[in-house]
């Protein structure tokens, strides 16, 4: 940002702006032509380093004396499992519900983490790698924090509808789960059905769409406020540094709160749905 | 905020991650902790067993103790017992080889007395009839009186 300094409107969008497989921020809203990179980058690495990191526990895992770490991948194991066993009633889905529930936990953690990152560093870092390869410094986009972007807090949550919608036909059979869709929530008879069917729909919806918004909308609103507040540090005045310092500090701290909970949220939201799934209203 | 092909990677990852956590991760760390926790209950179990085995053993040694002390008296009060009895038997015994050794010397020395006794009485006679016949000699017909003196010798005897 040395040559022509930009202004803040255009910091923050450049920041807010994803690379992707088309050179430039997507414009339609919906473009399926589209592929993040960069979330797609931070989000497999990331994912590769959650499973890598379990893995390591696991390979060593002994019925003897845990070592720390060992302990500490165990104490997320019992976590998870017990808040599995607590919600899924069938311990033949947990077998996969809980480690799903595990590895989305340890997973959105790390990717909300990225969050704490200097904001500024990687994209900098970017910025050098793109020009140095003859990229034009300007489009030169990278997010970091992979659950900021819309379309991957989305894809986790239709992952887990359609978990739902399997584990609905799996654990009623499809003719009991049809019958459910029909006559549950208000009661049977053939008045209520189409009432009764649309309110199923909206509830899916509703659940998939807050389930992946939430994530979402926390991410990229912490996103938002470090970008505003290394702004502030930014106008490069004793103000800005102060601010940027105190103001900086205070959200980390509390960013570390909301990036364990909304990781924890969505694994609980996770065990919920599909433990709804099992239960005939 | 736009959507793209991003998420249906995503959803893919998703899934990947989760069954090779499924796979890999959750079944090999959920038997450790399983196998832990009956160890550590076993290892609870067997602390209290030997804690009650530890608890008999005290009273086994008590009882043993106080078993021996018994057995210690008893034996003492049997050895004091015999030794008195010993004592005892060794008294009789001394009475008895005195009383039969006296008897032995009462009843020589009887002998003796009686013996002493008749050799006494053979000599008396035999003085008196020395003395009698010294007497006699002269007045006295030994062939005529020799029945007498025989008489008087063996009333005598």
């Amino acid at each position: 940002m040395a040559g022509n300094a930009p202004t803040a409107s255009e910091y923050v969008i450049h920041h807010l702006g994803h690379f992707n497989n088309s050179g430039h921020p997507q414009e339609n809203i919906v473009d399926w032509s589209i592929i993040n990179i960069d979330s797609m980058f931070f989000s497999i690495a990331l994912g590769l380093f959650t499973v890598f990191i379990l893995w390591l526990a696991a390979r060593k895992a002994t019925s003897g004396v845990p070592g720390r770490f060992q302990g500490f991948v165990e104490l997320l194991v019992e976590m998870v499992a017990d808040q599995a066993k607590g919600i899924v009633h069938s311990a033949e889905s947990r077998r996969f519900v809980a480690p799903l529930a595990l590895t989305v936990f340890v997973w959105i953690f790390l990717m909300n983490a990225m969050d704490l990152v200097p904001v500024d560093l990687i994209p900098m870092i970017w910025t050098g790698v793109y020009s140095a390869a003859g990229g034009d410094p300007a489009h030169a986009y990278m997010r970091v924090v992979a659950t900021a972007d819309l379309s991957a807090a989305l894809g986790l949550s239709i992952g887990v509808l359609l978990l739902c919608l399997y584990y609905n036909v799996k654990i009623k059979g499809v003719s009991g789960w049809v019958h459910e869709l029909f006559t549950a929530p208000f009661g049977s008879h053939p008045l209520l059905y189409p009432v009764n069917f649309a309110m199923q729909i909206i509830e899916f919806l509703a659940k998939t769409v807050s389930h992946g918004m939430r994530l979402f909308g926390n991410m990229y609103a912490g996103e938002l406020v470090f970008i505003l507040i290394a702004l502030l540090g930014g106008t490069a005045t004793v103000f800005g540094f102060v601010g940027h310092v105190v103001a900086g500090t205070i959200w980390a701290i509390f960013h570390i709160l909301i990036i364990t909970l909304q990781a924890f949220i969505f694994m609980m939201l996770t065990l919920v749905y599909v433990g709804q799934a099992h239960e005939s209203h | 905020m736009n959507l793209n092909a991003t998420l249906i990677a995503q959803l893919v990852v998703f899934f990947i991650l989760a069954w090779f956590t499924m796979k890999f991760v959750w079944p090999p760390i959920v038997k450790a902790l399983d196998e832990r926790a009956n160890k550590i209950a076993d290892g609870l179990a067997a602390a209290d067993k030997a804690k009650a085995d530890l608890a008999l053993a005290e009273k086994k040694v008590v009882e043993e103790l106080r078993k021996a002390r018994e057995s210690a008296g008893d034996v003492r009060a049997s050895a004091e017992k015999q030794a008195s009895q010993l004592v005892d038997e060794a008294r009789a015994e001394a009475a008895r080889i005195i009383a039969a050794a006296r008897e032995a010397a009462e009843a020589e020395a009887g002998v003796a007395a009686q013996r002493a006794k008749e050799a006494l009485r053979d000599q008396v006679a035999n003085l008196a009839v020395a003395g009698a016949e010294k007497i006699l000699r002269r007045e006295i017909n030994a062939q005529v009186h020799g029945e007498l003196l025989a008489n008087l010798k063996q009333e005598l005897q």
